[in-house]
């Protein structure tokens, strides 16, 4: 693992830059706080205190600075709040528990995984449909890429509205979101797969009077196995997105989405990141499996490490 | 006398491009016999690759006639008459020398063990025995092209169709390759088609040579070559060997004038 130390070193980079932020962003709260408190401010107002950037204020006031980190409803929370956040929510709660993170993200995830494998069937059934049928060629891909011009934000409510309205809910609407996501790097990298054994393969197919099952099976559905799993990657990260965006708007009662919403609504900043970090850890997990599942195909299929 | 294994008549095939239509082969008559040894040379663009393409089925001729083992070249493709080896090796990645081979017998429906037989048995004549469960990028360019060959030779075919298999090799590894493609052809009684731009394999490999000229792709000069069978290396620096070398020279030469 030679990639870990330039991993670390960026994210603690990144770590350092967000806590510095956290002081200019939270100046103004914590000064508020702080004067109820007792402390002597300069300036002396609120009003006043606007008048400056939070960098200034900070600076004119260190006293502040190490209370910026500790706020129970911060701008910006610090690292170390959002770390604690995560781990009574994943760690110390019980799963049963509606505050557990686990269990809101096995709402997400089961929908994110049903979505996954709808999207994944129907991206290869289209792409095998557009390289075998020229209507289909002809046909499918435009509407494909348009249909990924639609912002699922716009989209989602209409999806989740109407199957509710046909007695549809829980988790296939959200999973169709996801599906809606996912199918489309699958259509992009399958076509472009299937299509990828040379001129020269495809004559050898014909020399043996091979059908196209045959060509299909020995010969276009191997050789597009790289380009499977590199779509998949970029699927499922669009499948937890397309999940996530399905539990906004009806404000889910479970789910990371409905976590953020909850957060956002009653002024809990820390509930909305730790949701958003354990999504975001959610999607590196599956990615890495993933790659994982990716590497050992592979080399079975003597390609190597790709 | 028997019926000739390919045989063409009047053979013409005229490609429509965007700059006009593009004679390939023009008026081309040719007859190869069982077991004959038949080179095809020219530069690029006269058509060699084209006939041999034709009398495979992968191309279909806009006139004249062409017969193989007596079909028509689709009704030959579709008996598996032929083995072809293309200019690259072009094994699949994903399967291994065996697997590669394996290829043709699984599409043609051979049984499990007559399939490792064969495999074993082809892999001996290119002399790669023992490779059977590498995979292709473990061996050599010249080891690939002979694995490709053994693919070719695996379901036994009475023709083998060569589109300039050894071009992309070095001249030491060409050498020896020749050299073993002459011994698998004597050992498997086989008809060769052979594509070729170099002089000296055309005359050292074949038992007819046809010299081809482009603009339109036709055939200049055949030569039966009255070089034995059994060919050392070294009867490259025969008076005979060399005698057939300028002959074929000069028809390309020719060729080119006119052209």
């Amino acid at each position: 693992m030679r990639s870990i130390v330039p991993i670390l070193t960026v994210v603690a980079a990144i770590l350092l830059f967000w806590a510095l932020c956290v002081i200019p962003m939270n100046a103004h709260l914590t000064a508020d706080q702080a004067q109820r408190d007792g402390m002597i401010l300069s300036p002396d107002t609120p009003a006043a205190r606007q008048d400056y950037s939070g960098l200034v204020l900070a600076l004119k006031n260190p006293a502040i600075i190490p209370l910026t980190y500790t706020l129970e409803r911060p701008r910006l929370p610090s690292p170390h709040q959002v770390a604690v956040e995560l781990y009574d929510t994943v760690i110390d709660k019980k799963i049963t528990s509606k505050r557990s993170l686990v269990y809101h993200g096995w709402v997400t995830l089961s929908a994110t995984l049903l979505g996954f494998a709808m999207g994944t069937g129907l991206g290869i059934l289209l792409a095998v449909g557009i390289v075998y049928n020229r209507t289909m060629d002809k046909s499918v891909m435009p509407w494909a890429i348009t249909s990924q011009t639609i912002p699922i934000l716009a989209l989602a409510p209409m999806i989740i509205v109407i199957l509710g309205s046909i007695g549809v809910q829980g988790l296939l609407p959200k999973a169709i979101i996801s599906a809606y996501l996912s199918f489309f790097p699958v259509v992009v990298g399958m076509v472009k797969g299937l299509r990828s054994p040379d001129a020269m393969q495809l004559d050898l197919m014909r020399t043996y009077n091979a059908s196209n099952s045959e060509g299909f099976w020995k010969l276009r559905l191997p050789a597009s196995m790289p380009y499977l799993f590199a779509s998949l990657k970029i699927g499922v990260s669009a499948s937890l997105v397309g999940a996530i965006v399905g539990e906004l708007p009806t404000g889910a009662r479970a789910g990371f989405g409905a976590r953020m919403l909850v957060g956002d609504q009653y002024g809990q900043p820390l509930v909305t990141w730790a949701a958003l970090f354990a999504a975001a850890i959610t999607a590196a997990a599956l990615v890495a499996i993933l790659s994982l599942v990716e590497r050992q195909t592979l080399r079975r299929m003597g390609m190597g490490a790709v | 006398m028997a019926q000739p294994t390919i045989r063409a008549t009047g053979l013409n095939l005229t490609f429509q491009t965007n700059d006009g239509p593009v004679h390939a082969l023009k008026d081309v008559n040719l007859d190869v016999n069982k077991g004959d040894f038949v080179s095809f040379i020219g530069p690029s663009g006269c058509g060699k690759t084209t006939f041999l393409r034709c009398i495979a089925g992968l191309e279909t001729p806009t006139g004249g006639e062409i017969n193989v083992n007596g079909m028509t070249p689709d009704e030959a493709r579709r008996a598996r008459a032929y083995g072809y080896v293309f200019q690259a090796a072009g094994l699949y990645p994903w399967r291994t020398i065996g697997g590669n081979i394996r290829l043709p017998l699984e599409i043609m429906g051979f049984d499990k063990a007559e399939q490792a037989d064969r495999v074993k048995c082809v892999l001996e004549l290119v002399d790669l025995a023992g490779f059977e469960k590498k995979f292709p990028w473990q061996l050599s360019g010249g080891m690939q092209q002979r694995a490709s060959i053994a693919r070719a030779l695996a379901f036994d075919a009475d023709i083998l169709l060569m589109d300039e298999p050894f071009g992309a090799l070095d001249e030491i590894v060409r050498d020896h390759l020749n050299e073993q493609l002459l011994q698998l052809w004597a050992r498997t009684e086989k008809t060769i088609a052979f594509v070729t731009h170099s002089i000296p394999e055309a005359v050292y490999l074949s038992t007819k040579i046809v010299v081809m000229s482009p603009r339109p792709g036709r055939i200049s000069d055949v030569i039966d070559s009255p070089l034995p069978r059994e060919r050392p290396l070294d009867i490259r620096d025969s008076p005979e060997f060399i005698e057939i070398a300028h002959r074929v020279r000069d028809g390309l030469r020719a060729g080119h004038v006119d052209g």
